[in-house]
């Protein structure tokens, strides 16, 4: 099925136990492009970042990706999707009883029959590109927050994937290695051809890298558009998680009984 | 006051269906999923060597030491007894089926069960809060393959070899202070421990327990590693719940297995 | 981190403890091999009016040394007897008026079964059944002939 997305999510709906973290949601991804997710914890974007990768299946509705249902695949064929997508995780998750080279070398051994020496040249292109072949052998306890993230980048494009999804990867860096990873996104995104998903609420870095933004609050989509778009939205709720203002629609109390009462009480 | 007592019986049953039964069940689902996925493990086998050698060389030193010292002991408090009643030559006897029988696989297996079944859940426990596993999931690689059913069989081909070595160890330990030590004659020792022993009823059996008992406290410490909240505390609850829970379960499987095997004698 | 090879010398050298551990334990604790394979035996029957605690593969012995083993223990319904089958090392032959007992070896020992030679020349074969059995001790009826033997020298002297 001829479609410039590579993603597309139709009406799906998501429970964890009893509470629905995602509403009848709607969202396409255009193929080659970078997106970002945005919104506060708890609005259920890293939620629908694990259904589109699959670790998840929603309990209503479909998500489609490179024209395939993902919750109508068996395990096999889902796995086989999987070796086209690349996932990098909040804080890297290596692999910690591995050196960064066994871990960006890891996909490779685990999926395909290429010979050491290829697979040699090959962890070290990838690494090169992150500018950390000269770490290769370092252990993950070695390695700084920032370095661990991109080891971890290095691994998920190990196979190249055509799609790579982001989980909040800004979170924790100093202003370099933001700068750094930003760049990263945005320049392998384009050299491998794919189409990356960011989901992330660190609002300045996303509206600089990205093409595109999805703003979700409690579990549905409230405002899409350019990261200009963004800027000049009117929404309330928007304004307020752009500029970061301390009291808006999400209030800066919590709920709590009238203030004399309390004082004066008992 | 009868609703009361009615109440309360109410939340104990939810308590053990909720918790107990659920986690069974999911257990013994989980070692069957263990067991369909153990392809790799028999053919990639380095990954399974790589956690013999955790599971099972790293545990020598506290085997040897304890099966020594275990025999040491029995040496001791034995010769005291057997003494009395003029039957010091017995010592062999006394030292050797008690450590094949009973104190080989059971001790061993309480040791096994401390040092490398809490090592085994910390370890995928950990592996699971940072992520790891789910990273792996990510990369198309099934993480029970991978990671659970290599430890699985590390565990449980290690537990026999290292029952044997702590009842080796002890024989040798109670020879050490029975005979050289206080002075039992070194050829009755030995020569009533042989007529005494025999091979298919005492050291089979005891090999059949250490098996079991491997398999026992093996799956526990997986199952708790992969159940455990990804959290420090989950990881730190899960350990504690490991070696609480091999432990009973050694206990009891040696109480079943005994009344089998040594039934007839 | 260990390199593969460090690994498998490391578990190599686990196995092959553990395996010398498992026939230390069958060579030099239990019997396994000095246990009579069933070759080099021959089986005869030996008939007791009561056997005691007289078990499965206990020892046979001549003049101490073992020359065999215990094999089945039967129950006769028509003669009310015990039958024992005996595995006799192929080595030792013994005349036809041979007979066996019932001992103990020990205060706490096993009991087992002992031959003294007879002075037949013909020596038994395979299948033939001793003639001559002494029963086990059995401590209660040690301890009522003593009571009554007791008894009746009381009488005596009276």
């Amino acid at each position: 099925m001829a479609t410039s997305n590579l993603v597309e999510v139709r009406g799906v709906t998501f429970s964890y136990d009893r509470r629905q973290v995602l509403k009848e949601i709607n969202l396409t991804i255009p193929k080659g492009k970078v997106v970002a997710i945005m919104g506060l914890s708890g609005s259920g974007k890293t939620t629908l970042l694990r259904l589109i990768g699959g670790a998840l299946v929603p309990d209503q509705g479909e998500i489609r990706v490179d024209g395939q249902v993902l919750n109508a695949l068996d395990h096999e064929h889902l796995f086989a999707l999987r070796r086209k997508m690349g996932m990098l995780f909040q804080f890297g998750a290596l692999f910690t009883d591995m050196s960064s080279f066994e871990n960006v070398a890891f996909q490779m051994r685990e999926h395909t029959d290429l010979p050491e020496s290829l697979i040699r040249d090959l962890v070290l292109l990838k690494l090169q590109a992150v500018g950390l072949r000269g770490a290769a052998d370092l252990m993950p306890s070695e390695l700084s927050g920032g370095m661990a993230r991109r080891v971890a980048l290095a691994r998920s494009i190990a196979l190249d994937p055509m799609l790579m999804l982001y989980d909040e990867p800004f979170t924790g860096l100093d202003p370099i290695s933001l700068g750094v990873i930003g760049q990263l996104i945005r320049r392998l995104n384009d050299a491998l051809g794919a189409t990356s998903i960011v989901v992330t609420h660190d609002v300045a870095e996303a509206l600089e890298l990205v093409d595109y933004v999805y703003y979700m609050s409690d579990g549905k989509v409230e405002f899409q558009g350019t990261p200009d778009e963004v800027r000049t939205g009117r929404l309330p709720s928007l304004r307020q998680f752009v500029y970061g203002e301390p009291d808006g629609p999400v209030p800066f109390h919590y709920p709590a009984p009238e203030y004399r009462k309390d004082l004066f009480a008992q | 006051m009868s609703g009361r007592v009615v109440e309360l019986i109410r939340e104990l049953g939810a308590r053990i269906v909720n918790s107990w039964v659920w986690r069974l069940g999911f257990a013994c689902r989980f070692l069957w999923i263990t067991l369909k996925e153990s392809g790799p493990s028999f053919r990639r086998f380095h990954l399974t060597i790589r956690e013999i050698y955790f599971a099972g060389v790293l545990s020598l030193v506290i085997i040897l030491v304890s099966g020594l010292f275990v025999g040491m002991v029995l040496g001791l408090q034995g010769y005291d007894t057997l003494v009395r009643y003029g039957s010091s030559e017995a010592l062999g006897v006394l030292v050797s089926l008690s450590l094949v029988r009973e104190l080989g696989p059971v001790v061993a297996g309480l040791l096994f069960a401390s040092r490398a079944g809490s090592a085994i859940t910390a370890e995928i426990g950990l592996m699971k809060a940072t992520e790891q596993l789910s990273a792996m999931e990510m990369m198309a690689v099934d993480p029970i393959a991978r990671v659970v059913a290599p430890r699985f069989w590390g565990g449980v081909i290690s537990m026999p070899l290292l029952a044997a070595l702590f009842s080796a160890m002890g024989v040798f330990g109670g020879y050490l202070v029975g005979v050289r030590l206080i002075g039992v004659d070194e050829g009755s020792f030995w020569s009533q421990m042989q007529s005494a022993v025999d091979f298919r009823e005492d050291i089979l059996n005891g090999v059949i327990k250490s098996a079991v008992f491997g398999v026992a406290v093996t799956w526990i410490a997986v199952f708790e590693g992969y159940d455990a909240p990804p959290t420090a505390e989950g990881v730190s609850g899960a350990t504690t719940r490991t070696v609480v829970e091999s432990s009973l379960a050694i206990l009891a499987l040696d109480f079943v297995l005994t009344a089998l095997m040594f039934r007839g004698l | 981190m260990m390199t593969r090879k460090e690994l498998d010398l490391w578990v190599g050298l686990f196995a092959v403890l553990g395996i010398g551990a498992m026939l230390f334990l069958s060579l030099k604790v239990a019997n396994l091999l000095s246990s009579f394979s069933s070759a080099d035996v021959y089986p005869i029957k030996a008939k007791f009016e009561n056997i005691g605690g007289l078990k499965v593969r206990a020892a046979v012995k001549s003049a101490g040394v073992v020359v065999g083993r215990v094999g089945e223990i039967r129950f006769d319904n028509e003669s009310f007897e015990a039958v024992v089958a005996l595995n006799i090392d192929s080595r030792f032959q013994f005349p036809k008026d041979s007979s066996a007992k019932i001992l103990t070896s020990g205060l706490l020992g096993e009991q087992y079964v002992g031959i003294t030679a007879g002075g037949d020349s013909v020596n038994l074969k395979a299948g033939d059944t001793l003639k001559l059995t002494q029963s086990a001790v059995v401590l209660e009826n040690l301890i009522g002939q003593f009571l009554y033997n007791k008894a009746a020298e009381g009488d005596g002297k009276k």
